[in-house]
């Protein structure tokens, strides 16, 4: 027998216990936290090259980049769902790289190219993930689709650009698109219909179909 | 979201001079956890400093033979630079293990070390918390809490949150030092062991950083060669913060080095423990975790360090 470590079970300490107690104690922080003027104005002017096309905004400094894209410029194909950065419905393209948009301030990305679902492929023609997603119901009620795309085609993008994973075993060799790659690479972009085995159909297909 | 005015810095010490300057003004790098916080009003900053822009966007070799990384390299650049994986293994396994593809390639060095604790109570504005409204109690020890996150050492009666980074934990297993720049425009260089504070009775104050300072590179000493794995344990495979996790380094001679996540306010590393390295697991753990305080619901925690390190050592 191993020899046990030695550890004491922490008592349950102190609690403020009422709720008047619980706003009292909020009272400072709001006070603090509140100073008398900003440095500068609350808005700004930005420009965004969406989709190929330059974009000027007058927005609120705390626009996102996903509301801007969705309130402003009225690109709805990209997603709100979580708004915390957890669920990637709201994935989209900044300079090659895909980021949630949820999480960036609109201010934040002056020049910046930004491609959306909408700037990926056009009904007639799709973009070739557009088309594995349709050949593989990718999809159930279609709500994280978008995300998934835009994350979707940008995995492939990086095991072509040899980025490791959490699952890539050795890290000097190169990279394969397995089926064990590409879950773990798509585990930003959760599928609340659990359309999972089918996304990954669609994108062998796409992965296939770009070598 | 509070109102908040903005401006963008294009060097590092004019930014800390501004930070220092305006009441109130916070930095914002990837924006991930700062913009996180400021829509559930927990940080309410009135001034933003974009710093993203500020040329910290480099890896260089440093002249001992080491590696400065600036404060701006995203997580995803880090973890792929062919140095990193070739030499500083754990380091590419630890950023991996956190986040998501999209959060990673936002995510900087510094804003990753500098992000808050996840604690529940820490996020629900309605519940009191030390860390988020000093004086108001910790709501995560009250009767009935969920703790089962949260910290087992390191931990005071004012507050037991984690520290949620993998990559700290990695840099503090290849002693890492942070270099930052003062408002008055001095450097200075901060090892990652005296980075972090305990919580004590402040657990508002998390990090040996002044008001103003801004982080401008994180160095590495020169590789120490070692079999390098970093194993995260969480409550599903992939985009979860650990519950454990354990960061290695092992020798062809059984010595090596240990950091734990998931269990501190800070990446956890004692190195009397990593001296108990070549008589394994146990031995390591009951030097490492000796005198924790875990609470009913995360006391499975010790067994889970012990049994992850077990693992490891047995891959070997
Ligand atoms: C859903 C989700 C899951 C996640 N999972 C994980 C996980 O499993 N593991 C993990 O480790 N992390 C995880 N993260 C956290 C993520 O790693 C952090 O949000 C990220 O690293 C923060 O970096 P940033 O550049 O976006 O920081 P920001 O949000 O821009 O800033 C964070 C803090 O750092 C300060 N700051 C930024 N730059 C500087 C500077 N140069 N000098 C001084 N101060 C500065 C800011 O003022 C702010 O206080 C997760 C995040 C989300 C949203
Ligand atoms: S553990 Fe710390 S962060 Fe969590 S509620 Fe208590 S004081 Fe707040
Ligand atoms: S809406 Fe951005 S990640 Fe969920
Ligand atoms: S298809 Fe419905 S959430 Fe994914």
């Amino acid at each position: 027998m191993s020899p046990p470590i030695r550890f004491e079970m922490r008592r349950r300490t102190f609690l403020v216990g009422s709720a008047s107690a619980i706003v009292a104690a909020n009272i400072p922080w709001r006070a603090n936290a509140q100073p008398t003027s900003l440095v500068g104005p609350d808005n700004s002017t930005v420009t965004l090259v969406v989709n190929g096309e330059a974009r000027g905004l007058a927005i609120d400094n705390r626009t996102t980049l996903l509301d801007a894209l969705r309130e402003h410029l009225h690109l709805t194909g990209t997603k709100k769902g979580c708004d915390h950065g957890q669920c990637g419905a709201c994935t989209v393209s900044v300079n090659g790289e895909r980021i949630n948009s949820c999480l960036s301030l609109a201010v934040m990305h002056e020049g910046d190219e930004v491609t959306t679902i909408e700037g990926l492929g056009t009904p007639q023609q799709l973009d070739p993930m557009q088309q594995a997603f349709v050949d593989h119901d990718g999809f159930q009620c279609g709500y994280c689709t978008p995300g998934q795309i835009c994350s979707a085609k940008a995995v492939l993008q990086e095991i072509r650009d040899n980025v490791p994973s959490h699952v890539t075993r050795d890290l000097t060799a190169t990279i394969e698109a397995s089926d064990e790659e590409i879950r773990e690479r798509m585990s930003g972009n959760i599928c609340r219909c659990g359309a999972y085995a089918n996304i990954l159909e669609a994108i062998h297909q796409a992965s296939g179909a770009q070598v | 979201m509070r109102a908040f005015s903005f401006e963008r810095a294009s060097e590092p010490a004019q930014a800390a001079a501004r930070a220092a300057e305006v009441p109130g003004a916070k930095f914002i790098a990837g924006g991930t956890n700062l913009l996180d916080l400021m829509k559930l009003e927990i940080e309410t900053p009135v001034h933003l400093i974009d710093v993203s822009a500020t040329g910290l966007d480099r890896i260089s070799s440093t002249a001992g033979g080491g590696l400065r990384i600036g404060a701006m390299v995203t997580n995803t650049d880090l973890a792929a630079d062919a140095t990193v994986r070739r030499d500083y293994g754990v380091l590419t396994r630890a950023l991996m293990a956190g986040a998501s593809g999209q959060l990673r390639n936002k995510a900087t060095t510094a804003g990753n070390l500098l992000q808050r604790t996840r604690c529940p109570y820490f996020y629900d504005t309605a519940m009191p918390c030390n860390k988020r409204v000093p004086g108001a109690g910790c709501a995560a020890l009250g009767k009935g809490a969920f703790s089962r996150q949260l910290g087992i050492i390191g931990t005071s009666d004012t507050c037991i949150a984690t520290h949620p980074s993998d990559m700290a934990v990695a840099l503090r297993v290849l002693d890492a030092e942070v270099e930052t720049t003062t408002p008055s425009g001095a450097s200075r260089t901060i090892p990652l062991d005296e980075f972090y504070r305990l919580p004590g009775d402040t657990p508002e104050i998390e990090t040996a950083l002044m008001p103003g300072e801004i982080i401008t590179a994180v160095t590495l000493p020169p590789p120490i060669g070692g079999r390098q794995s970093y194993h995260k344990v969480r409550d599903r495979a992939s985009y979860a913060f650990a519950l454990v996790s354990v960061a290695l380094i092992e020798r062809e001679d059984g010595t090596g080095r240990v950091a734990l996540g998931g269990v501190a306010p800070e990446p956890w590393r004692r190195p009397q423990a990593e001296a108990a390295l070549p008589d394994g697991a146990n031995a390591v753990m009951s030097r490492l975790l000796d005198g924790a305080t875990p609470t009913e619901e995360n006391a499975f925690k010790i067994t889970l360090a012990e049994r992850t390190l077990a693992a490891m050592l047995a891959e070997g």
